[in-house]
């Protein structure tokens, strides 16, 4: 589903991602885990590039996503993301959040978008929330309203980046309950994440990166149970609570 | 003693006149007030569209469409009103007569050679004071509610439009009221330009009387003139900047 390969990325010169290559198949969910300034989001921000990458290659569903000549707005519609801070959109209501791509980039037609747009706010667990504004939903509310605004232009995978690093602790869980069933039901995905035991729980497989590039990877148990390098077992030691 | 009740008088005679006042009545409400508005809607309308795209072209990814923008602001914001009204408003017409008869009248008619000298140059005069406040705006909303609508598949166009933008204007409306109660003064530079009877604006429609009279009563009901237009719009301007302030929507 997603290839990447010697993906490179430099703020001037700050090398912030070195060389990396990934491979994500078809309803396969990948977490990645590191120390802050690891590259992890940089990395995550490149594969719809959010941030441009200054070299290597993406290919999503068979598209080259840092071709000059790739319609990047078209291969985005398939491609989810949720951002650490929400960033709904605080002028429009939980559906009008849900729907405003679906009509303005899929073209459809009202009232299908807002059947569907329903759909997914029920999907979440908000259904009775249509109606509200961001600012009158709670952190967990509103990140589950982002996760159906994403589910609303049925993408074919789904990026996280930190979705849970801004909400109190007791509204984690709602946030990734809702991840974990969209995991169940078979969703690629991507997800940047500090939360080990979802990390545990859901990853089909977990990639550590630390300084820019991918230290080790593997399955759950691998990497966080029985990690081989130095670094994996520094970064699992320090947030292990 | 007798001093007190005599200064009251002169000041009486020479500032509230009121032969004179009613001399100025109707005139002073059906043609200064009226074209003193319809100068400021007319420079408001074309401003915020004018700055609009200044503003947008001022942000822009293309370096010579953030220069050109960059430039026009800076020079119109660097220059004294006047001098700007002054230029276009006497040098255009006689630069074009030739070509168009007249230069103003070609495309609007007799309102184009009323209203348009000043009308045009002050809406420029706007344009590049908006565009600053627009450009605020916009800047001041999220990054991330750009990145959110790009990552939805919306192109840049479409997310300024349906997701910048209405925000920005939310934001914007205080300084823009404010700008609405500038631009409403500045109209009194059109006075210069010297627009004939029945296009006159609150200031040239004073000044007469006062040339006429001697008497400095014209000028006091101009000033009143604009008073009764201007404090509401300032009491308005500080009731939405609290109700910014207070951050509901």
């Amino acid at each position: 589903m997603i290839t990447i390969r010697a993906l490179s990325k430099s703020f001037g010169d700050n090398e912030v991602l070195r060389s990396i290559d990934l491979d994500v198949a078809e309803r396969e969910v990948v977490c990645i885990i590191g120390p802050s300034g690891s590259g992890k989001s940089t990395f995550l921000r490149c594969v719809n590039r959010l941030e441009e990458p200054t070299s290597g290659s993406i290919t999503v569903d068979g598209v080259e996503v840092c071709n000059s000549k790739c319609n990047l707005d078209a291969v985005r519609t398939s491609m989810g993301m949720v951002f650490q801070q929400f960033n709904l959109f605080p002028h429009k209501t939980a559906l009008g959040n849900v729907t405003l791509a679906p009509i303005s980039v899929l073209k459809l037609d009202r009232a299908e978008a807002e059947r569907r747009g329903r759909e997914m706010l029920e999907r979440v667990g908000l259904a009775h929330k249509a109606d509200m504004h961001p600012s009158q939903l709670s952190g967990g509310q509103q990140q589950r309203v982002a996760i159906a605004r994403a589910l609303a232009m049925q993408p074919k995978v789904m990026l996280f980046d930190e979705a849970t690093s801004a909400l109190d602790p007791e509204l984690v869980g709602e946030v990734l309950q809702v991840m974990r069933d969209l995991a169940g039901s078979g969703m690629t995905m991507m997800v940047v994440t500090h939360e080990m035991g979802f990390a545990r729980d859901v990853a089909d497989r977990v990639v550590f990166m630390d300084g820019g590039v991918i230290v080790e990877q593997g399955t759950p148990e691998a990497i966080l149970g029985n990690p081989q390098q130095e670094r994996t077992k520094a970064f699992l030691s320090r947030t292990r609570t | 003693m007798m001093a007190a009740p005599m200064i009251l008088a002169g000041v009486g005679d020479e500032f509230f006149n009121g032969r004179i006042l009613r001399e100025m009545l109707p005139g002073i409400v059906t043609e200064a007030m009226r074209n003193t508005v319809v100068y400021t809607v007319f420079a408001f309308s074309a401003g915020i569209v004018l700055g609009l795209l200044l503003a947008l072209a001022r942000i822009s990814r293309r370096w010579w469409l953030r220069t050109f923008a960059a430039t026009f602001i800076d020079t119109i914001r660097g220059l004294p009103a006047l001098l700007v009204i002054v230029i276009i408003g006497y040098g255009f017409p006689i630069a074009y007569k030739g070509v168009t008869g007249n230069f103003w009248r070609w495309p609007f008619g007799s309102f184009g050679s009323k209203y348009l000298p000043g009308c045009f140059s002050l809406s420029l005069v706007a344009a590049a004071y908006m565009a600053e406040s627009i450009r605020a705006g916009i800047e001041a909303v999220p990054r991330g509610q750009m990145e959110a609508a790009r990552s939805l598949g919306m192109t840049q166009g479409k997310a300024m439009r349906k997701v910048i933008l209405p925000q920005a204007f939310r934001i914007i409306i205080p300084p823009l009221t404010n700008e609405l109660a500038a631009l409403f003064k500045d109209t009194s530079l059109i006075a210069v330009l010297g627009v004939g009877v029945g296009g006159r604006e609150i200031l040239q429609y004073a000044r007469t009387f006062s040339n006429a009279t001697g008497k400095t009563t014209p000028l006091v009901a101009g000033g009143i003139a604009y008073l009764v237009i201007t404090i509401p719009l300032l009491q308005l301007v500080s009731y939405l900047d609290r109700r910014a302030k207070r951050g509901t929507r």
